[in-house]
């Protein structure tokens, strides 16, 4: 049996009279990639950034390693911090610090590294995600979208994360970008040893990078198994997501 | 035939008048406490390590040293104007020689430190909303967290602290050049001695005066920093929201400010 990296036990979250999470139970092994996927408004985004602390929850629990996280003081929850990384759907990069500044922010201000040091890792992470040694002196703004992803994956793994969360990764990139932010997915993960926790609407993606699927609707995981199965999950909710179909369960007033 | 029962239209109208009252008194009171707690933190982090140097001294030059041809130019001119109307006001009463008193008080006591604060309330109030609203809305603030820096050390503290360090230095500066308009209209425009106007503006002038609009300086430095630093972390999305957290920093903070202005005046003067 595989340890359990994640686990929601009745999450719940609501918006003033909007109920987003409605008791998510979701386990998410130590070094797989789960990818969680879902109609837009459904909480997927909102589920992460309550494993993540930025958004507190109402009810029920969320373990790491079996620990609480939930109930932390914020010095704590800073250090919890380390052992997370995120890639945002946008990048996030901070738009006023240079490429190489953004990889070395965690280093340098959340662990109080030499910058000497922490530069060379955010190159050595730069050239990791496949970005050339002169990008290290841009400002974001100076960067494609493609290459901001990278840009954003690179510090994403800066500080050696032992669970990576991805938002949307391949979100508004070229099928061909998109599949090279992917393949940067599966090495980072597998080089850290990490466990990954996705949400993405893009099926190829999901296919690509998933050891594991769950799909989320009305705040509920509604279906979780194996990406093999995917195709024949049986799961009503599965088949209209996977074939993009408009007629079926999911309608469009139930996404909110 | 049964017929449904209703309330009496005036009845009705002042439930709804103080169902409304008393929301409006709650949202009220929720946002007073929410800004007193944002404070509190701001201040927290202000004075517990670590504190982030590099964006101190980025952040005092940004409030500081960029502020200062605006407020340079606003205590010119200010100072120009007050010593010209003093003029064709004093002379109906043969009291001439009382312009270069008043010219001194007035800047010193609350034209520089009203002034500066309000045009450094336009000019770096909205700059610091709308660039932390930017990073919030664009989930910058959010990155940071999760980097395991703390927002409120690396955003807010700063930017507080430079804002309270910086005004009053700028007020310095605007006393001396609102002192200086008065000067060069009193002696080159109605041909003062030059000799006279200084003596006259040392002698009525004591350091409460300058001390007094020191202080309201740090004062309103605060006021203008942990607005917009407020506006800005709580902004709503989108560049609407982004634009109303800039205007809402920028008018608040005037707005504290003349109401902080008058508390100060009454400690200080009563």
């Amino acid at each position: 049996m595989s340890v359990i990296k994640i686990e929601l036990a009745g999450v719940k979250k609501a918006f003033g009279q909007n109920q987003v999470l409605n008791g998510v139970n979701l386990k998410v092994p130590a070094g797989k990639s789960l990818v969680v996927i879902g109609a837009s408004g459904t909480g997927k985004s909102v589920m992460i950034k309550c494993i993540l602390g930025l958004i507190g929850i109402d009810g029920g629990s969320i373990l790491l390693d079996g620990e609480d996280i939930c109930h932390r003081s914020r010095r704590e929850r800073d250090m919890l911090m380390s052992k997370f990384g995120m890639l945002f759907q946008g990048g996030a990069l901070f738009d006023s610090l240079r490429i190489w500044e953004n990889v070395a922010f965690g280093l340098i201000y959340g662990r109080g590294m030499d910058r000497v040091k922490a530069r060379q890792i955010a190159e050595e992470k730069i050239a990791a995600v496949g970005l050339k040694p002169e990008v290290a002196n841009l400002l974001p703004a100076e960067l494609s979208g493609g290459m901001q992803k990278r840009a954003a994956l690179a510090r994403a793994i800066a500080g050696q994360p032992e669970v990576i969360f991805f938002d949307e990764p391949t979100t508004g990139l070229d099928p061909i970008m998109a599949d090279v932010i992917n393949e940067l997915i599966i090495s980072s993960v597998k080089n850290l040893g990490a466990t990954a926790l996705s949400i993405t609407h893009d099926m190829g993606s999901v296919r690509k990078i998933a050891d594991e699927v769950a799909m989320i609707h009305h705040g509920q995981i509604v279906w979780h198994g194996s990406v093999k199965d995917l195709d024949s999950s049986g799961n009503e909710y599965v088949e209209q997501f996977i074939h993009g179909r408009s007629e079926g369960p999911i309608t469009l007033g139930a996404r909110g | 035939m049964h017929t449904p029962q209703t309330t009496p239209k005036p009845f009705s109208l002042m439930l709804d008048f103080l169902h409304n009252t008393g929301a409006t008194t709650l949202d009220v009171f929720a946002k007073a406490g929410e800004i007193t707690l944002f404070i509190l933190r701001a201040l927290w982090h202000c004075i517990t390590p670590p504190f982030f140097l590099t964006q101190l001294r980025r952040q005092l030059i940004d409030i500081g040293y960029y502020s200062l041809p605006v407020v340079g130019l606003t205590t010119l001119f200010t100072g120009m104007v007050l010593a010209l109307q003093s003029y064709t006001g004093f002379t109906r009463f043969n009291a001439e020689s009382a312009i270069a008193g008043v010219v001194v008080l007035s800047v010193t006591r609350e034209l520089a430190p009203v002034l500066a604060g309000l045009m450094v309330a336009g000019r770096v109030g909205a700059a610091i909303a709308a660039e932390i609203g930017t990073m919030r809305v664009t989930e910058q603030i959010d990155a940071m967290t999760t980097l395991s820096v703390n927002p409120f050390k690396y955003l807010i503290a700063p930017r507080v602290l430079a804002g309270t360090l910086m005004l009053p230095l700028l007020v310095l500066i605007g006393d001396i050049i609102g002192v200086f308009g008065g000067y060069l209209v009193g002696v080159y425009r109605l041909e003062f001695s030059p000799a006279n106007y200084l003596t006259q503006t040392w002698d009525i002038l004591e350091s409460m005066d300058i001390i007094s609009g020191l202080v309201k300086a740090a004062a309103f430095g605060f006021i203008v920093s942990i607005f917009g630093c407020y506006h800005g972390f709580n902004s709503p999305r989108g560049a609407q929201g982004v634009g109303a957290a800039t205007t809402n920093a920028v008018v608040s903070a005037s707005i504290m400010i003349l109401i902080f202005n008058y508390i100060l005046t009454q400690v200080f003067f009563s």
